[in-house]
C-alpha cells in the first residue's frame, strides 16, 4: 500500500509542474493590463509605469517565471492586487469554506442519491425508478445559481424562513476561533451552540441548491451500476440460495456496485470545488471560486495562479484517496498495485 | 433493514435537509446592537484601506473617507431634494482649527486634543509626513494632489508642533478643495514608520491591513472580499461624535439578493442595484431611495479625432443629432439621470458645467450633415464599452447602433472587460465609445482640463487637440487663481460653446448615484466621491 501511494505522488510531480508552467503562461496571455488597471481612475502614462515597475512586469517573461517559482519554493504564493491580501492566506481562510459546503452538499445529496439509485434499480420501471428519472432530469438542467435564487426568493423573500444569504454566519454572530475551519466542527469545539445553529442554517440552502445539482450523476450512476450488478451471475447464485433480498442487496450487489459510484463521487466532489463559484456569488459565501473569479476578471495573476495550483494538488491528493479506497472495497485492485 | 425501513429513512432525512432553520431568537441586548449597527451591503469591497496603497479601489476610498482624519473639510447645504450636499466653497476644519489663507501659502493651526486611535497626539509633523507621502508614492494619490498644484514636499512647513504651513508653488484655485478630497489624509506617522521597512519607506504594507488614523471610525476586522467591520472611536474631535456605533459592511455579489436583504429589512443600505430595482423601489415605497446627479460628471459618447470619418467637424455633428437621447432616458436609466441635450436655441451659455447641449435626436439633419461630409452612404465603425458598467451600457450601445443604421452607419459592438478598458482607452485608437468621467473638484475648468485640453490626458479620450481651446481652458484657470470674473465667465462660455460646436464628444446625460435605504435610516449626504459618510447618519 505505501509503495503504491509513494508511487503515485511520483507520478503527481510532472502533473504539478505541468500545471505550473501553464498557469503562468496562459495568465500572462490573459487580455487586460494589471499595471492600467491598479494604476486608477486617474492614472497619466507615468504611473503607469511606476505601478508596472513596482509589480515587477517590467521584467522579462522568464525572469518573472523564475522569480515566481522561487516564491513557490518558499511557500509564497504572491499578493492578490484585488483584495490586497496574500494568496496563501487567502485560499488557506476561503479553501475551508468551500469544503465544508461543497462536503455537506456532497454528503446530502449522497445521501438522497445512493438509496435513491439502489432502489430505482431494484424496481425497474417502478414508481421510484420514474421518480429517480425525474429528479435526476430535473437536477441536471437547473443551473445551480437558477436552483440557489429559487431557494432564496422562497425559503428567505417569500416566507422567511431561512436566514439572509450572507454567506457563513448571521451578521452578529462572530466566527468561531479557528481550529479546522469548518464552522459547524468549530463552532462545536468552541461550545458556542447558537453559533453553531446560525451556521448551520446558513448553510441549509446552498448545500441543497449543490445536492439538487450533484444528485444526477450520482443516483444514475448508482443505478447503472447497480442494474449491471443485480444482473450477474453471483447475485443470482446468492439468490438461489435463498439469502434475503437485503441480504442480497446490501451485502452482496452493494458492495460491488461500489466502485463506479466511487469514481463518480470524487469527479463530482472536485467538480463542485471548482464550480460552486455560482453558489458562492448568490450566497455571498466566502469560498476560493468566487475568489478565483473575481481574480480572473481583474487580471490579477497570483490568485489565478495560486487557485489553479490548488486545485490541481487537490485533485492529486483525491485520486490517491479514491485509489487507496479501491483497495479497501475490493482487495483485487491493490494486487495490480 | 428492510425496505420500507431504509425507504422511511431515506425520506425522514430528505425532509430534514429543506426543513427551514427556525428563525433567530434575537435577544435584547443584540436588538440594542442592530439599533447601533449599520449593515451595508454592497457587491465589491475594499482591497487596501489606505487610499495612497498601491491600486487602492473605489470602496476603498469609503475606509479612507470615514477612518482617517484631513485638515479640512466641506460645509454642508441642502441639495435637491432636500437632501444634505457638500457644499463646494466651504469649508470646515477636521483636524485644523483655525485656516489662514495668505497670499502664497495657507497656515494651519491643528486641534490640540485630537489623538490618533492608538491614543498618540495628532501633531504638525504627523501632517507633514502624510502630505508629503501624498506627494511622494506615486500613482494616482500623488496625481490627485497635483491637480490642486501640490507636489513637492518642500510645500509642506511644520511651523511648531501644532502648526503646519502649505506653501503654494503657483496660484490655483484648486488648492484648497485638494486639500479636502479624500487623498490628504492624515495618517499616525510615528505608527507607520515603525512598521516601514527600507523597501517600502512609507509602511504601505501596513497600512494596508489596518487604519492609522485619527478618524471617527477604525477598522476592527477585515475579511477581503467578504466584510469589513467599523467601530466607532469615541475620542474623536474631528466633528460631533456620530451615533452609529458599529458599521458591518457586506459584499453581496448578487443584486437580486442585495435587494431581498433590504426589503426584508435585513439590510440598511445599499447603492449599486440596477436602475430598474431603484426604479420599483421609488414606487413601492417601503424604502427610501435618494437618487442624486453626479457633481461634474458625465455620460458621453467619444468619438476619435484623429481618424476618418470622426476628424470631420460635420460627421460628429451628424452623430450628434443621430443619438437617440429620449429613448436612453427611458429605456436605460428609467428616468435616473439628468438630460444633457436639447437646450433651448435661443438659450445662452451658462457659466456652470455639467449643462445641455442644443443637439436633439434629427435623423433628417443627421442625413443631411452626413451627405454634406461626402458619407451619404453611411459607414463602418466599432462602438466600445466598458463590460464592468454593462447593466447600462450595453442597452445604451444598442440604442445607438440601432439609431446609427438609420443612417446607413453599420456599428459593430465591441465589449471590452473591465479590466482592459484603461489600456484601451490610453491606446487611444477606439473609433466611438461610451464612458463616464466626473470631477472630484465640481470646477467647470477642471473637467475640461482633463477631458478637452491638448495636453491629452487619459481623459481626453478623442486626442481633440485645439489651440483656442486651450487658450480658454488655461485662461479660466487663471482667472480663477486671481478671482477675475469676468475673464473667467467669458472663458467658461468660451470652451463650453467651444466643445458643444466642435462634439469630440456628445454629452447623453448626467447620471444619478443611486442609495437605497431603510426608512429608520438618516442623515445621508452626498460627497463629490459619492461614498457613504457613516458620521453623519443615525438610525431611528
Amino acid at each position: 500500500m505505501l509503495t503504491m501511494i509513494s508511487k503515485r505522488l511520483m507520478f503527481a510531480i510532472p502533473s504539478l509542474i505541468g500545471v505550473v508552467i501553464v498557469t503562468f503562461l496562459l495568465t500572462r496571455a490573459l487580455p487586460g493590463d494589471p499595471a492600467a488597471y491598479f494604476a486608477g481612475p486617474a492614472a497619466t502614462k507615468e504611473a503607469v509605469e511606476q505601478i508596472r515597475k513596482k509589480l515587477g512586469l517590467d521584467k522579462p517573461l522568464i525572469e518573472q517565471f523564475f522569480r515566481y517559482t522561487n516564491d513557490l519554493a518558499h511557500g509564497d504564493f504572491g499578493n492578490s492586487l484585488t483584495t490586497g491580501q496574500p494568496v496563501a492566506t487567502e485560499i488557506r481562510n476561503r479553501l475551508p469554506a468551500s469544503a465544508e459546503l461543497t462536503l455537506l452538499g456532497l454528503i446530502v445529496s449522497v445521501v438522497i442519491a445512493i438509496p435513491l439509485g439502489v432502489l430505482a434499480a431494484t424496481r425497474p420501471g417502478s414508481w421510484i425508478d420514474h421518480l429517480c428519472r425525474v429528479t435526476t432530469t430535473a437536477g441536471v438542467s437547473l443551473p445551480v445559481f437558477f436552483t440557489g435564487l429559487l431557494l432564496v426568493y422562497f425559503f428567505y423573500f417569500r416566507l422567511g424562513w431561512s436566514p439572509a444569504p450572507l454567506g457563513r454566519l448571521d451578521v452578529f454572530y462572530s466566527a468561531p476561533p479557528t481550529v479546522t475551519g469548518f464552522y459547524l466542527v468549530d463552532t462545536l469545539i468552541a461550545r458556542d451552540f447558537e453559533a453553531f445553529r446560525s451556521a448551520f442554517s446558513q448553510l441549509i440552502l446552498p448545500a441543497t441548491t449543490l445536492a439538487i445539482f450533484s444528485l444526477a450523476p450520482i443516483a444514475r450512476m448508482t443505478r447503472a451500476s447497480m442494474l449491471a450488478v443485480l444482473a450477474s451471475e453471483f447475485v443470482r447464485t446468492a439468490r438461489a440460495s435463498g439469502l434475503s433480498p437485503a441480504t442480497v442487496i446490501v451485502t452482496y450487489a452493494f458492495r460491488n456496485a461500489m466502485l463506479p459510484v466511487i469514481t463518480t463521487l470524487s469527479m463530482v466532489f472536485s467538480f463542485l470545488l471548482g464550480a460552486n463559484v455560482l453558489v458562492e456569488k448568490v450566497f455571498a459565501w466566502p469560498g476560493i471560486g468566487s475568489y478565483a473569479v473575481e481574480a480572473l476578471i481583474s487580471s490579477d495573476f497570483a490568485p489565478v495562479q495560486g487557485f489553479v495550483l490548488t486545485m490541481a494538488v487537490m485533485y492529486v491528493l483525491l485520486n490517491l484517496v479514491i485509489d487507496i479506497l479501491y483497495g479497501v472495497i475490493d482487495p483485487r485492485v491493490r494486487l495490480e498495485g | 433493514m428492510k425496505r420500507r425501513d431504509f425507504l422511511k429513512s431515506v425520506s425522514g432525512l430528505a425532509a430534514g435537509a429543506v426543513l427551514p432553520a427556525a428563525p433567530s431568537v434575537i435577544s435584547s441586548a443584540r436588538a440594542d446592537a442592530r439599533s447601533e449597527t449599520l449593515l451595508i451591503v454592497s457587491e465589491g469591497g475594499p482591497n487596501n484601506l489606505d487610499i495612497h496603497g498601491v491600486g487602492t479601489n473605489v470602496p476603498g476610498y469609503e475606509v479612507s473617507w470615514n477612518c482617517y482624519d484631513r485638515l479640512i473639510s466641506h460645509e454642508m447645504k441642502s441639495g435637491p431634494g432636500g437632501v444634505p450636499y457638500y457644499d463646494r466653497d466651504k469649508f470646515k476644519g477636521e483636524l485644523a482649527d483655525d485656516i489662514k489663507i495668505d497670499d502664497m501659502s495657507v497656515t494651519f493651526k491643528l486641534k490640540k486634543n485630537a489623538k490618533f486611535h492608538d491614543g498618540a497626539p495628532v501633531t504638525a509633523k504627523d501632517v507633514k509626513w502624510s502630505l508629503d507621502r501624498a506627494v511622494s508614492v506615486g500613482g494616482f494619490p500623488t496625481f490627485q494632489m497635483s491637480a490642486g498644484s501640490l507636489t513637492k514636499a518642500e510645500q509642506f512647513v511644520v511651523v511648531d508642533d501644532y502648526t503646519v504651513r502649505v506653501d503654494f508653488l503657483k496660484k490655483d484655485r484648486l488648492t484648497i478643495p485638494d486639500l479636502a478630497v479624500i487623498v490628504p489624509c492624515i495618517v499616525n506617522s510615528e505608527l507607520a514608520k515603525k512598521n516601514a521597512s527600507e523597501k517600502d519607506p512609507w509602511g504601505l504594507e501596513y497600512t494596508k491591513q489596518q487604519t492609522a488614523g485619527s478618524g471617527a471610525y477604525k477598522v476592527t476586522k477585515w475579511t477581503a472580499g467578504t466584510e469589513v467591520i467599523m467601530e466607532r472611536n469615541e475620542d474623536w474631535v474631528g466633528g460631533p461624535l456620530p451615533k452609529i456605533k458599529r458599521v458591518i459592511w457586506r459584499m453581496v455579489p448578487q443584486a437580486g439578493n442585495r435587494r431581498a436583504l433590504l426589503e426584508r429589512g435585513d439590510a440598511d443600505i445599499s447603492y449599486e442595484l440596477p436602475f430598474k430595482d431603484f426604479q420599483e423601489m421609488k414606487a413601492n415605497g417601503k424604502l427610501n431611495v435618494v437618487s442624486l446627479p453626479f457633481s461634474n460628471g458625465i455620460q458621453y459618447i467619444g468619438m476619435n479625432v484623429t481618424k476618418p470619418p470622426f476628424d470631420n467637424p460635420k460627421v460628429r455633428q451628424a452623430m450628434a443629432y443621430a443619438m437617440p437621447y429620449q429613448k436612453i432616458m427611458d429605456a436605460v436609466l428609467f428616468g435616473l439621470g439628468n438630460p444633457m441635450f436639447g437646450a433651448a436655441k435661443d438659450k445662452a451659455t451658462d457659466v456652470a458645467w455639467p449643462q445641455p447641449t442644443k443637439y436633439f435626436t434629427d435623423m433628417e439633419k443627421a442625413k443631411a450633415l452626413l451627405a454634406e461630409a461626402g458619407y451619404a452612404n453611411g459607414f463602418e465603425t466599432t462602438i466600445s464599452f466598458d463590460l464592468n458598467f454593462a447593466g447600462v451600457n450595453e442597452p445604451l450601445c444598442v440604442l445607438v447602433q440601432e439609431s446609427l443604421a438609420q443612417l446607413g452607419i453599420k456599428a459593430t459592438i465591441n465589449k471590452v472587460p473591465g479590466a482592459n478598458w484603461r489600456t484601451e482607452l490610453n491606446k487611444k485608437e477606439m473609433p466611438l465609445f461610451t464612458n463616464v468621467f466626473s470631477g472630484w473638484l465640481d470646477y467647470p475648468e477642471y473637467f475640461f482640463y482633463w477631458c478637452y485640453h491638448g495636453n491629452n490626458s487619459v481623459f481626453n479620450t478623442m486626442s481633440y487637440k485645439s489651440a483656442e481651446m486651450d487658450k480658454f481652458i488655461d485662461g479660466a484657470r487663471t482667472a480663477a487663481a486671481t478671482g477675475d470674473k469676468a475673464a473667467y465667465d467669458a472663458d467658461v462660455k468660451g470652451f463650453v460653446d467651444l466643445a458643444f460646436a466642435d462634439v469630440p464628444r456628445i454629452p447623453l446625460y448626467q447620471p444619478f448615484v443611486n442609495v437605497a435605504m431603510q426608512k429608520n435610516v438618516t442623515g445621508y449626504q452626498y460627497w463629490f466621491h459619492r461614498r457613504l459618510d457613516y458620521r453623519a447618519m443615525a438610525k431611528g
